[in-house]
């Protein structure tokens, strides 16, 4: 019973974080929020016991996605500066 | 405006048809299907490995997990393809701060031990190649910010040794045991232990190696386009 508390919580806030990504105006803001919903996505994993599949969500999911979201974010910047110039 | 209305109206109607199935007839699976029912009951003595998981990624479905090794190898090259042409590093604005420099070269080896620790433990504790090699990949990761870089060869290197005896590895199985990835080429040892389940830890420690090291080479790219 607490688990599924739990889980609709985690999911709201999934929810709410999902349409920040889309609809925030800073990009950065945005990849964050992409974060932020797979590190809740693998709470939830967690609470329906499938610890595997949690540790790949939290570690892919929010971690190396958001740094390649990142990355790509800084290439693209560095582009338009040059091409500013 | 009557766009916008008109997307949200197809999106809901899909969305009713996608879920509204699932809540009005879910089937509630009290008992497992026969072949999870073997899995459950046949895994740990079949394969001698404590954590069901693996035993079935590695073993009993290891061609799917050589095909996603595979997935993220043709990835790999395509970015590196795509934009590692250039080998030009950005030159950072300023050096990283003491702080990240110093935390940074903390934690490096901690991190990859962890990574090492995660996949060596696939067979007995939740994890493996996969999550172990994600966890070097992001310690490597903390290298490239303080622009201390190892030189690209060393794990372009590990990623095809890796992936060549992975390979062997599973072929060896055909001739020594059951079938191709077949763990019991190696005695399974006792239930429970670090060197036990077979060939298991030595197959996720390349897979996660792999992983790693793909990973690194994805970051890499991305990281010394212009």
């Amino acid at each position: 019973m607490l688990n599924t508390v739990f889980i609709i919580i985690l999911g709201s806030i999934m929810l709410v974080a999902a349409f920040l990504a889309v609809y925030i105006k800073n990009l950065v803001s945005s990849v964050i929020a992409a974060g932020i919903i797979s590190l809740l996505a693998s709470l939830i994993y967690l609470l329906l016991a499938a610890p595997d599949v949690a540790m790949t969500e939290a570690a892919i999911g929010s971690g190396l996605t958001t740094v390649v979201f990142l990355l790509a974010l800084k290439n693209i910047k560095q582009k338009e500066e040059d091409t500013d110039d | 405006m009557i766009k916008q209305v008109l997307s949200l109206v197809a999106i809901v109607l899909l969305a009713a048809l996608i879920f509204a199935p699932m809540l009005i007839n879910t089937p509630l699976h009290t008992s497992l299907t026969p072949l999870a029912n073997y899995y459950a009951t046949q895994g740990a003595d079949d394969l001698g490995a404590p954590n069901l998981v693996t035993a079935i990624v590695v073993t009993y479905r290891g061609l799917d997990t050589l095909g996603e090794v595979t997935v993220l190898f043709i990835a790999t090259a395509g970015i590196g393809f795509l934009m590692g042409k250039k080998k030009k590093l950005i030159t950072p604005k300023r050096p990283a701060s003491e702080l990240l420099q110093n935390g940074a070269s903390f934690l490096l080896p901690i991190i990859i031990l962890f990574g090492v620790y995660i996949f060596m433990h696939g067979h007995l504790t939740p994890g493996g190649g996969f999550q172990g090699g994600v966890v070097i990949a992001s310690g490597i990761l903390f290298m490239m910010l303080i622009n201390q870089d190892w030189s690209h060869n060393v794990f372009l290197f590990l990623e095809s040794f890796s992936g060549f005896f992975y390979v062997t590895i599973g072929a060896l199985g055909i001739v020594l045991a059951g079938g191709f990835l077949d763990n019991r080429i190696l005695p399974l040892g006792t239930f429970g232990t670090i060197f036990s389940a077979g060939a298991i830890p030595l197959i996720y420690s390349l897979i996660g190696l792999k992983v790693g090291t793909e990973l690194v080479g994805i970051l890499h790219a991305m990281r010394g386009e212009e």
